[in-house]
Parts: C-alpha cells; structure tokens; sequence
C-alpha cells in the first residue's frame, strides 16, 4: 500500500520544525500585489476573509462574523519554500490607516516589506508606506511598469517617494517571476544590510 | 473510537472561555504552525473547533492556512486554536524566536535560496 507520505498532499508543511519567514507585499489597490504572489508562490495564492466592526476591532466570536455591521477585507498570501527547512510567506497588504489593528496583525513578525508602486498614482502608496516606517520594518520599493504608466528616472522617483538614500528602488513587472525574485532580493539584501549595522 | 469520556474535560474548557478571551491566544501568530495532539478526534467539540483538528489531521500547518482552507477570519481561528491548544488537543509552535525574529545567518540562507531559484 502506498503511505500518505510517499505522496505528501502539498497543502501541509514539510514538517513541524519549518522555520516560517514573513514578508509583506505592500501597496494599493490593482498595484500588482496578488500578481507578484501568484508569480513566486507554490501553491495557488490563499486567502482570508478578516472581519472587522465599524470601529475596527478584529471580530473575535463566530457570531460576529454573520454580523451585516462588519466589514470584510480579503488578505491573500503565498509560500515558497527554500532549502534548509525555511519556508517564505507573502503577505498581500493594502495597509490602510482605519484598519490599524488588522495591520498590526498581518505585520507582527514580519521581516521586511516590499512596497509596490504605479507611477500613475504614487501618493496612494504613501500611506502604507507610513505604516511600514512607524512599524520600524525594512522595506524596498518596487516600481511595476504598467503600459500606460509614465516613466521617471529614478532620483525623481526617490525624491517623489521620499526615500531614504538606503531604500533600494527596483522595476518589477509582478507578472514575471524572474523580476518578482530579483525585487525580493533586492528586500533580503536591504534587511541583511542593516542587521550587519544593527546586530541584535 | 471515542465516547463522551475522553472530551470529559473538554467541553467545560470551551465553555470556560466561551470560545473568547483566552489570554493564550496573544502569543499566536498567522505562522504559528499548528499539528495534531490527538490520534482521534474526541466529541463534544463545536463544529469549528473539530473542523480544525480535521483539517491538520493529515499534516502541520501554519494557522493562517487553516483560517483559509476553512474559510474563517484569522481571529476566529485564533480562539479555537487557544482553546484548543489549553484542552491539549493540538500543538502550536511559533514561527521563529519570537523575541528576536529571524537572525543574521537565517537572513543568508534566505537570500540563497532565492538567488539558487534565479540560476
Ligand atoms: N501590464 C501589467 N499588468 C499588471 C502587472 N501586474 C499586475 N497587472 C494587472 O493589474 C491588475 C491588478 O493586479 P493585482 O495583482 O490583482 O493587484 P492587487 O490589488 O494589488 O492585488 C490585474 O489585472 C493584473 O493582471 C504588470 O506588471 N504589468
Ligand atoms: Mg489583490
């Protein structure tokens, strides 16, 4: 007979002993952030339905959650896994002000964010990226080149954005793996650096 | 099988908390690995409840994919988890250090891993 092991149901992990790495891919509405996930994850891109009251609590009771008062955003999020037991999550986080506790959630723990932005409309990416800093999270800034979208160079873009000298700026089309690794590269790298600055 | 015996001590643990407010609960996390304590599943648990335990009866998974494969907010399954995890019925094991977060030689390996993917 053949054991559930020799073909593992790849929905679990490998093991109990994975170390799991959170990482946040940050930005507004239709940015590309589901795209990238889906570019890089292993499994088809998962989601949760959070629900939260009108003052933005997080609905902690099953009753609640058939509440018509609540609202509901849907978090997305994919896997990749490494070698030596490390396994990557992404996060899809729209990081909006008036849903401060459900932020906070998503970002505990989180090792770093990767901002995406549209040129055509930069200042919607402002406030996620507010959050990220006020968090103390690392972050790199990616820049997806939709067609329509105007191009800048890059100390124009830096100093729309506001970026730290540090903050690495990358072009990413989410929809091409190759680019969507190098822009989470580009993160490693960036949080790498500064724990060489800062060690724990 | 399983009689009313061994979730004894399980129901008045659920109604205990009435599914809320278990301070266990803080310390978990979207990445909290969740794996089975039991070899069956006992009664007396609610629907939710067993729905978790049957979900990772195959394998160990992070608490944030149990939320979407049983289609809960992620604060909701929190809850269970805690009360679950306090009946003993299930083990639940963070993600890194939680103090520390992932250290400099963890980071490494990460940006390896990535790096061989592109080669
Ligand atoms: N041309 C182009 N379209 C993209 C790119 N990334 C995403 N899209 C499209 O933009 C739309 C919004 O992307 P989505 O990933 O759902 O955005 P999200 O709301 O940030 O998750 C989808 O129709 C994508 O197919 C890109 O790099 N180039
Ligand atoms: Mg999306």
């Amino acid at each position: 007979m053949d054991s559930a092991r020799s073909s593992p149901d790849p929905r679990y992990l490998a093991g109990t002993d994975q170390v799991l790495i959170k990482l946040l891919i940050a930005g507004p509405f239709a940015v590309g952030k589901t795209t990238l996930i889906r570019a890089i994850s292993e499994i088809a891109p998962l989601h949760t339905e959070e629900v939260m009251t009108q003052a933005g609590a997080l609905v902690d009771h099953l009753a609640g959650v058939k509440d018509k008062t609540t609202t509901t955003v849907a978090i997305d999020f994919g896997r990749l896994t490494l070698p030596n037991n490390l396994v990557l999550y992404l996060f899809g986080t729209p990081g909006q002000r008036r849903f401060r506790l459900l932020w906070e959630d998503i970002a505990q723990g989180a090792v770093g964010a990767l901002v995406m932005v549209d040129t055509r409309r930069l200042e919607e990416s402002f406030e996620v990226m507010d959050l990220i800093e006020e968090a103390g999270l690392r972050y790199a800034v990616a820049v997806n080149p939709f067609p329509e979208a105007p191009t800048y160079d890059a100390d124009t873009l830096r100093d729309h954005l506001d970026l730290h000298p540090g903050t690495p700026l990358v072009l990413c089309d989410a929809r091409s793996r190759g680019q969507s690794l190098d822009a989470l590269i580009a993160l490693v790298e960036h949080v790498i650096a500064h724990m060489h600055m800062e060690p724990a | 099988m399983t009689g009313g015996r061994h979730s004894r001590r399980l129901v008045p643990a659920y109604l205990a908390t009435g599914g809320r407010a278990h301070p266990s609960r803080n310390h978990l996390d979207r990445l909290t690995t969740l794996h089975a304590a039991c070899e069956e599943i006992p009664v007396g648990l609610c629907p939710e409840q067993r729905g978790v335990l049957e979900l990772i009866q195959p394998g160990a998974l992070p608490l944030v994919d149990a939320a979407a494969y049983l289609r809960l907010p992620v604060s909701i399954v929190k809850v269970l988890v805690a009360d679950l995890v306090s009946a003993g019925l299930l083990h639940a094991r963070p993600p890194i250090p939680q103090a520390t977060g992932p250290d400099l030689e963890t980071m490494e390996k990460v940006l390896d891993g990535l790096r061989a993917l592109k080669s």
